[in-house]
């Protein structure tokens, strides 16, 4: 018989994360192709809050390990209070939004009960044998690839697949008491230091506006931020703006910072050295603006407009505000 | 202190990246083989850790085809002391599973301290194995650090790392495992002394056998994820571009997002 399908979500200050819901939304659908039920896990201290709200998201159970000792994130307590509930439940598939959470958790436990992990997961077929389509070689090149033994973990891409919506059906929360080992205690969180950002991370976003090396300094990112305060987008930067200090590291787009995929991507004084398109080459819609025409950029843009951006992204700014005024 | 540096041997980030048509593996020829990036921040923190700390015997594991060797030779020339190459066609078809079933064979038993490797391997893009050799060694593993202090005396490391939007500063009992990420150090360039001196240092190979791996556990036959396919994926992109004045391009860009991408 088919195993049930799992999502593991993923709090953020005590609320389910967006590519939790997708998740979600994604399990659903495998869920119901394969005619199993949909188990969703919610780990941490107010867990039990938080599972309230999941239940609404359309899973058929929800998992709740509530204990002090998970307030903070930490790898093997974590671990173990998942790991001990696939143990005793068995799914055959646990799907995980991609995060930097997610990916540590998944990659400890995936080794620990021998299961069968692909990371970054941009499209599944599960309706007969389980086939994920992973990019590798930072993008450049795609595989699909197909497991031995369950239960497999799969980490799926933010914005790919459709977030579940919360519905009026109320699944059924069931609280699970963790058991620990003292080694699962050998590293400890001493501190947890949360930047103050008002804008939503690269990762969450629907729509980033991202700058460069030509944007001449940190001064200048006024003019990104008003753009992207229209669109209701985050600000992403390219490796050298991040370098010259005028962004922080967390904004990076690229190979060695973020790997994003919003539906509309505009690029602002950025070149397109390859270590950036491969962060940044999924998105759905890609613009461009640039002042040299032969910029890489515009060989792998939908949209662009040579210029200068001091002039041009002011300009746009103004029309993205008319047309939403009308 | 003894100090083990995974490293794995990866195109170069600017290659091109070909697969012919039915195969399931890049076309090799003409590719330049390079530390993976986040790997040359493991190396780094090591030669950092024995500035600071003294004495500090540093090895560079690497798992791959012979080629690898120059990975290893890299790691030599920057300070590492020896170098095991773990090396057998056995590991064809070997996945990131396999592979770190293999690694922690290769350091069992060396009673290191610490073992720094990379947040992901820039090839297959798993970011697995630093966290299942630390699964398999039964070793703590603090994945993405971003700065890394160690405590002789105590026994003790603590690192900061990054968790999309927040760090945490994690103190943790040694012997651990830690995956580097970006803004850890500065990697440095290999001096001409170092490459001399490179080729006296010892390099170690070690195959499937001398781990004591069974066939069964080793490349296709223990993998858990096998590639079915290989492709390369072609994007096509409107290419629409806009030249003259702002106040034109302006409104006829946010008029296309609008109306033909159906965006805004
Ligand atoms: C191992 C490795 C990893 C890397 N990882 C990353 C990564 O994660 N992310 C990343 O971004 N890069 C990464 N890089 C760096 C990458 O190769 C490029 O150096 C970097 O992306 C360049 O940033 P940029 O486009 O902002 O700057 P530049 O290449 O200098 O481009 C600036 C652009 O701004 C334009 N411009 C200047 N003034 C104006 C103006 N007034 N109006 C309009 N346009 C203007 C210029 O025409 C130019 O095209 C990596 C490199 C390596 C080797
Ligand atoms: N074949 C290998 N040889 C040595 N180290 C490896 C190998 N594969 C992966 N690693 C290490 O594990 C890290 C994560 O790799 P991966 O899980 O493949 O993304 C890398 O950055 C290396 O430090």
């Amino acid at each position: 018989m088919a195993k049930d399908i799992w999502a593991f979500i993923e709090l953020r200050e005590g609320k389910p994360r967006k590519i939790s819901l997708e998740a979600i939304g994604k399990g659903k659908e495998l869920a119901a192709a394969r005619g199993v039920k949909l188990g969703a896990v919610v780990i941490g201290a107010g867990s039990g809050a938080a599972a309230a709200e999941v239940a609404k998201y359309g899973p058929d159970v929800v998992y709740a390990a509530e204990d002090e000792r998970l307030k903070d994130y930490s790898t093997e307590p974590y671990a173990r209070v998942l790991g001990d509930l696939i143990k005793e439940h068995n799914p055959g598939v646990v799907l995980f939004g991609v995060s930097a959470l997610a990916k540590d958790l998944a990659a400890r436990l995936a080794a620990r009960l021998g299961a069968s992990l692909a990371g970054d997961v941009i499209a599944l077929e599960g309706d007969g044998e389980l086939v994920a389509t992973r990019p590798v070689y930072a993008g450049k090149a795609q595989t699909k690839v197909g497991f031995k033994g369950e239960p497999v973990f799969l980490t799926i891409r933010p914005n790919v697949f459709p977030a579940a919506a919360a519905g009026d059906k109320q699944a059924e929360v069931v609280k699970v008491g963790p058991k620990f080992e003292d080694k699962d205690f050998r590293a400890q969180v001493k501190e947890t230091i949360v930047p103050k950002k008002e804008r939503v991370d690269v990762l969450e976003a629907d729509i980033i506006v991202s700058g460069g090396r030509g944007m001449k300094g940190p001064e200048n990112y006024g003019i990104i931020e008003k753009l992207a305060d229209q669109l209701g987008a985050a600000v992403g930067a390219s490796r050298a703006a991040v370098d010259a200090g005028w962004r922080p590291y967390s904004d990076q787009v690229g190979q060695t910072g973020k790997v994003v995929g919003p539906n509309l991507y505009v690029a602002c004084g950025i070149s397109g050295a390859i270590q950036h398109l491969v962060g940044m080459s999924s998105s759905k819609v890609i613009v461009a603006i640039n002042k040299d025409p032969d910029a890489p950029i515009f060989k792998v843009c939908d949209y662009g407009i040579v210029g200068d951006l001091f002039e041009v992204v002011p300009a746009v700014t103004e029309e993205v505000k008319k047309r939403k005024g009308q | 202190m003894r100090v083990a540096v995974l490293v794995k041997h990866v195109p170069d980030t600017e290659t091109r990246i070909q697969v012919k048509p039915g195969d399931k593996k890049i076309i090799d020829e003409g590719v330049t083989y390079v530390v993976s990036p986040f790997d040359e921040f493991a190396m780094e923190e090591a030669l950092l850790l024995r500035e600071r700390l003294g004495d500090v015997q540093i090895t560079a594991v690497t798992l791959g085809p012979q080629r690898a060797t120059e990975a290893l030779r890299t790691c030599l020339a920057l300070g590492a002391d020896d170098a095991i190459l773990v090396s057998d066609p056995a590991f064809d078809g070997a996945d990131a599973y396999v592979t770190a079933k293999a690694l922690a064979a290769a350091l069992k038993g060396g009673n290191f301290d610490l073992i720094l490797a990379g947040k992901q391997a820039v090839d297959d893009d798993a970011a697995f194995v630093g966290a299942a050799v630390a699964e398999f060694l039964d070793v703590p593993v603090v994945n993405l650090v971003t700065k890394l202090e160690v405590d002789k005396a105590a026994g003790t490391a603590t690192a900061t790392r990054d968790l999309d939007g927040y760090s945490q500063v994690i103190e943790v009992k040694l012997p651990a495992l830690f995956t580097a990420q970006k803004g850890l150090n500065n990697p440095r360039l290999p001096a001409l002394m170092g490459i001399m001196k490179a080729k006296k240092k010892e390099l170690k190979v070690l195959n499937a056998q001398a781990l004591g791996l069974a066939p069964g556990e080793v490349g296709a036959a223990g993998a858990k994820v096998e590639v079915k396919e290989m492709f390369v994926p072609s994007k096509a992109r409107r290419n629409k571009v806009l030249t003259g004045a702002p106040a034109e391009t302006a409104p006829e860009l946010v008029k296309l997002l609008a109306e033909e991408a159906k965006i805004l």
